[in-house]
């Protein structure tokens, strides 16, 4: 049986006019301790963005980003 | 990414860390030191430029004994009545001895701390009796100085990998076996030490919010440091002390009272009125705030909203860029000014965590758990009330006396049927074409361990779930499903917390008494010093369950007197006389 799609709103945003993914950075991706961002492959380019609603709300991903691409929200839940 | 491959690898080191959060790092760097020829692995599930609890730095030392502030005999006093006596008092005697020699080399690492006008250490007063805290003004780069010392030191750092389980062999410890967090490939390290410092086991107890992930520690520390210190046959003592601590109600982070407290911040009930002597986080601290907001004069706040502006922005300037900078965001988001409202405050989640209470691996004062080579530092060894500073400094013990361990040893052999039964347990939920995935294992555990364990403990509901427990065991192990590496990830981190709340109901179900405030308040037991002033040590029995004993305590190096004893359980503002 295949899993439901229950849907979910992710805390964390990448611009992707800033995300300079395309030259190759994946430093939100290295540096994330929960593992939850990832590069997707889209007709305007590569850009990261949050694979996984499993975030710590901490930060480095916005502090470490070299363009200033990522903002993190508070989950949904919790806001 | 996240493709399951199928692949596996096996390296040798002399002396292997696991977790490169707080204490791993210095760990490694003091072996590195001490020993420059021995091979050295620092292991991180995360990355450890940015893993842990201080991913994104630390407002301040919560417990640095400074000459000239405060003494290792005051300190050590202190510690073993805020935790309840129960205290082997060597291993913090120790710390707070060498803990100052730890902050100068902090401080040459370009971690600066605060001095006042005669360039004296600017150390506040929190606790009860004594005066320890001590702010970072550039907190936030902790992190960032030691990853630069561990370059310079040539620390050979395995990112992404998650240990699973220790290995042992002729009666010590082997190395450990590790899965790649992206690829589920296996990582087989073969070590004549290991030195375990895996953190808190932080996401037992689900926060009110039902976010899985809202935890008050780094959600990547989700206790295999308890897991596989039981596992391996270690001692686990304490683990009824549960960490509980005062947060900002559904943001479930630090307020922080240890910066705004010295500042004239307080915490108060609906009213505005101050119920608590003294902000310093205990057992019995905990209790009074949670009695707080069960009464009509609930729920709790921080107050600073009397505070003179200055004072408010300086405030925030600490609590909106380090440690956890979206609690700005957050305040920002529901219209809450300090200059105006009260901050709401709500108890967290349970946990074991000794960086906090006193929930951890029993170590001695060379950080040496009870399996020879295996040693635990930071939040997951038993050292009481240790916080960061302790983290640092029994990581040092912890790397310091590895080196003098692996002198004299060869690598332990081990049983090779260790490494494919951990195989086959591990990739279980990717041989399967549906079931369970591990959010589901996970949110049912944590959602029945605050149904159940959460204190006030009562025996019965702590028995229910044990049976609880068994029934989504017996699903994790027959239907556990996942379709990538991450979620396989999450799936171990399932198993890891069952664990741990398997652990939590033993071990609260063994000591008979109330202690610790909330931490143990077992409704139906007063405190019985005459049966119950001992440890509890959970080992792994011999039908794979949890097997409690009681151990006494060392004798102290402190004598603690009478009428000194019980200045943390006279907390509440009217009952008593604060100690000083
Ligand atoms: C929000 C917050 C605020 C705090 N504020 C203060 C403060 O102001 N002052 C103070 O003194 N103390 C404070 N503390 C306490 C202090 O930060 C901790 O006691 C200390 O950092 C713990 O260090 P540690 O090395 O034990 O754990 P961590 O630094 O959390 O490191 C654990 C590491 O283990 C890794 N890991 C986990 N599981 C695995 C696995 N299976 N395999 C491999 N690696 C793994 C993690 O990725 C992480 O890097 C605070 C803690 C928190 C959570
Ligand atoms: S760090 Fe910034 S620029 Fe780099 S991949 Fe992430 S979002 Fe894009
Ligand atoms: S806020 Fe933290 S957990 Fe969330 S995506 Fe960014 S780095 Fe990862």
């Amino acid at each position: 049986m295949p899993l439901a799609q229950t849907a979910t709103t992710v805390p964390v945003t990448v611009d992707q006019a800033l995300c300079i993914a395309d030259k190759g950075c994946t430093v939100c991706v290295d540096v994330c301790p929960l593992d939850v961002l990832r590069i997707a492959e889209t007709d305007a380019g590569k850009t990261a963005y949050m694979k996984y609603d499993e975030c710590w709300y901490c930060m480095p991903c916005e502090a470490d980003c070299p363009t200033g691409a990522v903002t993190v929200n508070l989950p949904y839940l919790l806001k | 990414m996240d493709e399951i491959l199928d692949g596996i690898t096996q390296i040798d080191c002399d002396i292997l860390v696991i977790g490169g959060g707080t204490a791993g790092p210095m760990a490694a760097l003091k072996a590195k030191r001490k020993n420059p020829s021995a091979n050295v692995v620092l292991l991180d599930k995360a990355n450890v430029k940015r893993s842990g609890a201080i991913s994104m730095g630390m407002d301040g030392l919560n417990n640095s004994v400074i000459p000239g502030h405060a003494t290792p005999e005051q300190y050590t006093k202190e510690i073993t009545i805020a935790n309840d006596g129960i205290c082997d008092q060597a291993a913090v005697y120790r710390y707070a001895q060498e803990c100052y020699g730890i902050i100068q080399e902090l401080d040459e690492f370009g971690i600066r701390f605060q001095k006042d006008q005669n360039g004296e250490y600017d150390v506040k007063k929190v606790h009860h009796i004594g005066t320890y805290v001590l702010p970072m003004p550039n907190g936030d780069t902790v992190k960032k100085a030691l990853y630069r010392q561990l370059r310079k030191a040539r620390i050979n750092i395995t990112n992404r990998y998650m240990a699973t389980r220790l290995l042992t062999g002729d009666g010590r410890v082997a190395g450990a076996i590790c899965v790649n967090t992206r690829t589920a490939e296996f990582l087989v390290v073969r070590a004549k030490a290991v030195i375990m410092c895996l953190g808190a086991a932080g996401r037992l107890g689900l926060p009110t919010s039902g976010y899985l992930y809202g935890t008050y520690e780094n959600a990547s520390n989700s206790g295999e440091g308890y897991t596989m210190a039981y596992h391996a046959g270690a001692g686990l003592a304490n683990l009824e002390c549960y960490q509980i601590n005062p947060l900002i109600k559904d943001y479930n982070g630090p307020a922080c009272a240890y910066v705004a407290g010295p500042m004239g911040g307080y915490t108060a009930n609906a009213a505005g009125e101050r119920f608590i002597e003294c902000d310093y986080w205990s057992g019995q601290m905990m209790q009074e705030f949670f009695d707080e907001l069960q009464s009509g004069k609930g729920p709790v706040f921080l107050k600073l909203n009397h505070l003179a502006g200055e004072t408010i922005s300086e405030i925030e300037r600490v609590l909106h860029i380090v440690e956890r900078p979206t609690r700005g965001h957050f305040h920002a988001g529901r219209g809450t000014d300090y200059r105006k409202q009260m901050i709401e405050m709500h108890i967290s989640e349970i946990g074991f965590c000794s960086g906090h209470s006193a929930s951890g691996v029993y170590v001695d004062e060379n950080a040496r758990t009870t399996v020879p080579g295996l040693y635990a530092a930071g939040d997951m060894a038993n050292v009481p009330h240790n916080y960061m500073l302790g983290a640092f400094t029994h990581g040092a013990f912890a790397g310091e006396d590895a080196v003098d361990y692996i002198a004299d040893v060869d690598f332990a052999g081990f049983d090779q049927g260790m490494v494919e039964a951990e195989r086959t347990r591990v990739l279980a939920p990717t041989k399967r074409d549906d079931g369970i995935p591990p959010n589901q294992i996970e949110y049912k555990t944590r959602r029945l361990v605050n149904d159940y364990l959460q204190p006030p403990k009562v025996t019965a509901k702590m028995e229910l779930a044990q049976s609880r427990f068994a029934e989504v065991r017996a699903d994790m192990e027959s239907a556990m499903y996942v379709r990538d590496a991450h979620e396989l990830m999450r799936a171990l981190e399932a198993s890891t917390i069952l664990d741990c709340a398997d652990m939590a109901a033993a071990a609260s179900l063994y000591r008979t008494e109330s202690r610790w405030g909330l931490y143990h308040n077992r409704v139906e037991y007063e405190k019985d010093d005459e049966n119950w002033f001992c440890h509890t040590i959970m080992t792994k029995g011999a039908d794979g369950l949890p097997s409690s004993r009681k151990q006494a305590v060392q004798p102290y190096v402190v004598e603690i007197g009478e009428d000194e004893k019980d200045a943390y359980s006279r907390q509440r503002v009217g009952a008593g006389v604060a100690a000083e």
